[in-house]
């Protein structure tokens, strides 16, 4: 399959955070022929094991990408218009007139809708449309509304892959799918090659409203190491200062408190190497990804970043370069593959 | 009902980090029913129920603490000021009363301001507990105290403070007092720290290791005038948590508690709560993670002193917990 | 350890760099004066420094002993044209005292100033120049030679060099190194009845990450967290608290926003003050937070309290503190772990 096919199955399938079930149901067949051992966790965490081929007992590289999305909850319902609220980051500004779709007890087509201009006030007009005035129109009669959509439903953007120029695509819930479109594609390229570590590739669960899956699956696996991969800003018309990165220029490698510097030079050494390109993340403070809840998972976790720029991120034209994707893939499986049996990160002040 | 055991609860004086007193009633009460009973470090109390079965464990949890004061400074004319232990608004406080551990009651009032139409800040609030001087005044700064309101029992609505979570407590105990054998080993948890940090729930929980945990505390409704639209009502039976801003419940134990309330025809409520969290969000994330979920008792006027749930509402909670939990 | 000798080793630790997640030069600036005092010392996964020292043997308590190595600083994020650094605040730091100061960038701890726009061209605008629209210059030609000095994650801490400033010291960085050289003196003291587990934490400032893990790894019985605290003991418009107060001893903490001490252990420390002839004072409750409020949490749960010096300007660039406020710290941790038995944290 190649990665244009894969990043639209993913983004096509439905994982709003604490469902994230049948974005599992799409991984699972994907991965299974690359995997000895597949399971999904307590919290729904799909954790892949490929092992090395080092002695026993093998130190383990935990890579994590989250597979949740941002959506929308059904919260009420009054004169048969489904009220609305989100889950996770889900940008307001960018919602009003698009085709969603309620999952209820079978799946129903709807649209965004609130009141029009002409019947508001100038003020009101110039603001966003704040939660309670906004609407999911199923187009159906009340009592059949109440009798199909129970409370909690989740509703998610129709919006299928649109390819731009350049081999860019744009497209929803790509944050975070083009990490595990990338984690996918790394445990292909990494059954073909040798590698002394144990792999567990992990699709986490429920990122978007704190990275939870991440802190539970690192604390059941302890890996020796962990990378976490996903989206990062990419350049864009109206935002691209520092703490932004250039679409199709390679992956974002993050440094700060949450890396161990000894992983971060040891990324850039392998994409050199590699012939990757990448940019490196400045990240002072908490990075706002899986590697945050992993590093204090137990007694501590060395995590590296990748990040993946894309643009316009939690709104349903997320765009991005596929070449990103692959340059990332790449990346993650030389550095897996380049992990020598007996290393460890060390700090320098380590005797 | 209850009412004598559930006015103990309501009045027994446990703000968080301070739940000795409470502590000791719940005790008293759950020590006879249970199988073995303890105190954990931060001094959470569990009362341990042996299952008949393969030894799954599920924690049932409830929080003793109650949300409160404790005092910054005290002035030299001997008014405190305070902040707040959980989550309070200066809105519902003033002129009420508050208690100290050594009973001494205190009045809240507020400074006079420019602008009386705003809400004023929690830092305008003071306690006045009759102190000529801040040499006279009999409590310093690091004192905790709570809010002080009787229980009434007004037809099937009971109006109390602090049943945000001792209504929960008193589920679980009447769910404790009238449970048959169940398969799964159930570990009663009264956590501490709710209101503050989840501590008490999230290391009790973590000792435990729980196959399983909900939590039973109290939730929002939007039933009263003008209120922030919320599809939950009091008196329209228990509500089973969908989500929350801390936790999304595990679809499997959500699925599990309506099976059970349909199975024995208990009405129920979905509950999505925007503003506010149980313990359920910390035991959900300890160790590898734990499938977690709530029962909810819709109660209207929350983290007032005057909190009011319906009684069919209270004792529909408890049958739907024995439902779920000892399956027939 | 005498007062000269405990100022020096607060000096040292004070000058030393180590921003959140890059405390390693402060790792290096411990080891030599814990080493032989201790019965190990290691570094775990994210970076702290664990010293266990043996107890007596009295009693078998596991007691965590934490203050941070990191402090508050900046970080490179992107070069302009004309090779100034952009930079991104690593912890709080205040916007308001950057203007006009003289830093020091990465390992070479390279010279750099923070200038604005000359007051004659600026706008009449009364409002903080945010943190974003700040630049650190080295004297770099352009982007490229920026680029290379100082490229991105750079660290940048405060110049300032530690000395005695009336009957006060200041420096930068007391918080919390102020707490760290409460912690060495502790531990280069004779054995206490616990075993102790002193650990200098990393990334307090950006999270209390490096107290979660500890307190995981360590599972102690009891902790005591050391810091440098505020005081606000400044002439105010209105009378209200002053958070803490420079010499008026080491400062409780009963709850912040992080976690309620455990009453047990404020009882504990309030006898042995009061016994001992301890001065002791109470912070403000309900204002920040320390390492205590990721500790408490682990595991099965860990009775924990704070122990503070209290420091004016604290997050910046020069602190000050009260020497005898130190030594009574020091000494009033020694005996409140004296006093501490089973029984204390026990329940029944």
């Amino acid at each position: 399959m190649n990665t244009l096919e894969l990043i639209q199955q993913l983004s096509a399938a439905v994982g709003p955070s604490g469902r994230e079930a049948a974005v599992s149901d799409v991984l699972r067949p994907l991965w299974e022929p690359w995997s000895d051992e597949l399971r999904t966790d307590a919290m729904g965490n799909l954790i892949a094991l490929q092992r090395g081929n080092g002695a026993e007992p093998r130190p383990a590289l935990m890579s994590a990408a989250h597979m949740d999305e941002i959506a929308l909850i059904v919260t009420g319902i009054e004169k048969g218009f489904l009220h609305v609220h989100r889950i996770g980051g889900t940008d307001c500004r960018a919602l009003l007139g698009l085709e969603v779709t309620v999952h209820g007890q079978e799946d129903l087509p709807g649209i965004i809708g609130t009141r029009p201009p002409h019947v508001l006030s100038a003020d009101e007009r110039g603001r966003i449309v704040p939660w309670e005035k906004l609407f999911v129109d199923v187009g159906l009669p009340h009592a059949e509304v109440v009798a199909r959509v129970p409370i909690g439903a989740p509703v998610s953007i129709q919006r299928p892959l649109i390819r731009l120029q350049n081999d860019l695509v744009a497209g929803k819930a790509l944050d975070n799918r083009a990490s595990v479109a990338a984690l996918t594609l790394a445990l292909q390229q990494l059954r073909r090659r040798e590698h002394a570590w144990d792999f567990y590739a992990v699709a986490t669960v429920q990122e978007e409203v704190g990275a939870k899956g991440a802190l539970t699956s690192a604390f059941g696996l302890n890996p020796t190491l962990a990378i976490a991969l996903d989206v990062t800003f990419g350049k864009q018309a109206d935002d691209n200062g520092g703490g932004t990165f250039p679409l199709d220029k390679g992956p974002t490698i993050g440094i700060g408190p949450n890396f161990h510097p000894q992983l971060v030079q040891r990324l850039r050494d392998v994409a050199k190497s590699e012939e990757i390109p990448t940019a490196l993340e400045p990240l002072p403070g908490h990075s706002g990804t899986d590697a945050w809840s992993i590093q204090t998972a137990r007694e501590g976790i060395p995590c590296g970043l990748l990040g993946i720029p894309l643009r316009y991120m939690h709104q349903p034209v997320e765009t991005l370069a596929l070449r990103d994707v692959e340059r990332t893939a790449r990346l993650l499986a030389a550095f897996t593959a380049s992990l020598e049996a007996d290393y460890r990160p060390r700090w320098e002040d380590e005797q | 009902m209850d009412l004598e055991l559930l006015t103990q609860l309501t009045q027994a004086f446990g703000p968080p980090g301070y739940e000795e007193e409470i502590r000791a009633v719940i005790r008293e009460v759950v020590t006879p029913l249970a199988d073995s009973v303890w105190v954990d470090p931060l001094g959470s109390l569990v009362a341990l129920k042996r299952g008949t079965g393969g030894g799954k464990k599920t924690v049932l949890a409830a929080h003793m603490d109650e949300i409160g004061v404790m005092v910054t400074y005290v002035d030299e004319k001997g008014y405190l000021r305070f902040t707040r232990m959980g989550g309070i608004s200066p809105l519902m406080h003033i002129g009420g009363r508050v208690r100290f551990a050594d009973g001494t009651v205190g009045v809240i009032s507020v400074e006079r301001r420019e602008d009386s139409s705003k809400i004023p800040a929690l830092e305008q609030l003071y306690i006045d507990v009759g102190a000529s001087s801040r040499e006279d005044a009999p409590v310093k700064v690091g004192d905790p105290a709570v809010f002080m309101r009787p229980l009434v029992a007004q037809g099937r609505r009971l109006i109390s403070k602090t049943l945000d979570d001792r209504v929960g407590c008193y589920v679980l105990i009447e769910t404790l007092r009238r449970l048959g054998p169940t398969p799964d080993d159930l570990y009663f948890l009264f956590s501490v720290q709710e209101e503050v940090t989840l501590s008490g729930a999230r290391t009790s929980a973590y000792k435990i290791d729980p196959d399983m945990a909900l939590a039973v505390d109290v939730t929002m409704t939007g039933d009263t005038p003008k209120a922030l639209p919320m599809a939950v009502e009091m008196g329209k039976g228990p509500a089973i948590k969908v989500q929350d801003s801390g936790m999304i419940a595990h679809p499997a134990v959500r699925d599990l508690l309506i099976a059970a309330a349909e199975r024995v025809g208990i009405p129920y409520q979905r509950e999505i709560l925007l503003g506010g969290s149980t313990d359920a969000a910390a035991m959900q994330l300890v160790r590898g993670g734990v499938p977690s979920g709530c029962v909810s008792i819709p109660c209207r006027y929350v983290h007032s002193p005057s909190e009011m749930v319906d009684v069919t509402d209270v004792e529909q909670t408890v049958a739907l917990l024995s439902a779920a939990l000892a399956p027939a | 350890m005498n007062r000269d000798a405990l100022l020096e080793l607060l000096y040292m630790l004070s000058n030393t760099p180590g921003t959140s997640g890059d405390e390693i030069e402060v790792r290096r600036a411990l080891r030599p004066h814990l080493e032989g005092h201790v019965e190990s010392l290691r570094v775990d996964a994210m970076g702290n420094l664990i010293a266990h020292k043996k107890g007596t043997g009295a009693h078998d308590l596991r007691v965590l002993l934490t203050a941070h190595m990191d402090e508050v600083g900046l970080m490179v994020v992107d070069h302009t044209g004309e090779g100034a650094l952009k930079v991104a605040t690593s912890g709080s730091i205040d916007a308001r005292l950057l203007p006009g100061l003289e830093v020091r960038v990465g390992p070479q701890a390279r010279p750099g100033v923070i200038g604005i726009k000359a007051i004659h061209r600026a706008d009449e605008d009364e409002n903080v120049i945010p943190v974003s629209a700040l630049t650190v210059d080295i004297g770099a030609h352009d982007r490229e030679e920026a680029l290379e000095l100082a490229p991105i994650g750079t660290r940048i801490t405060f110049a300032t060099t530690a000395h005695p400033l009336g009957q006060l010291v200041a420096g930068k960085a007391f918080d919390d190194r102020a707490g760290c050289a409460a912690l060495v003196a502790l531990l280069q003291g004779p054995p206490l009845p616990c075993d102790v587990f002193g650990v200098f934490t990393v990334q307090e400032e950006v999270g209390l990450r490096g107290a979660r893990v500890a307190g995981y790894t360590v599972a102690p019985a009891a902790a005591f967290v050391l810091e440098g605290t505020i005081a606000d003991d400044l002439p105010k418009e209105e009378e209200g608290s002053p958070t803490s107060e420079i010499g008026k001893g080491p400062v409780l903490t009963v709850m912040d926003r992080s976690y309620v001490a455990d009453p047990r252990l404020v009882r504990l420390v309030i006898q042995v003050a009061t016994a001992a002839g301890i001065p002791y004072q109470f912070k403000q409750p309900g204002i920040g937070g320390t390492d205590a409020g990721t500790i408490h949490f682990t595991r099965e749960g860990v009775p924990a309290i704070t122990l503070a010096i209290p420091c004016r300007y604290i997050h910046g660039p020069v602190a000050l503190l009260d020497p005898q406020d130190l030594e009574h710290t020091v000494a009033l941790l020694r005996a409140s772990l004296e006093q501490l038995t089973p029984e204390v944290i026990q329940r029944p």
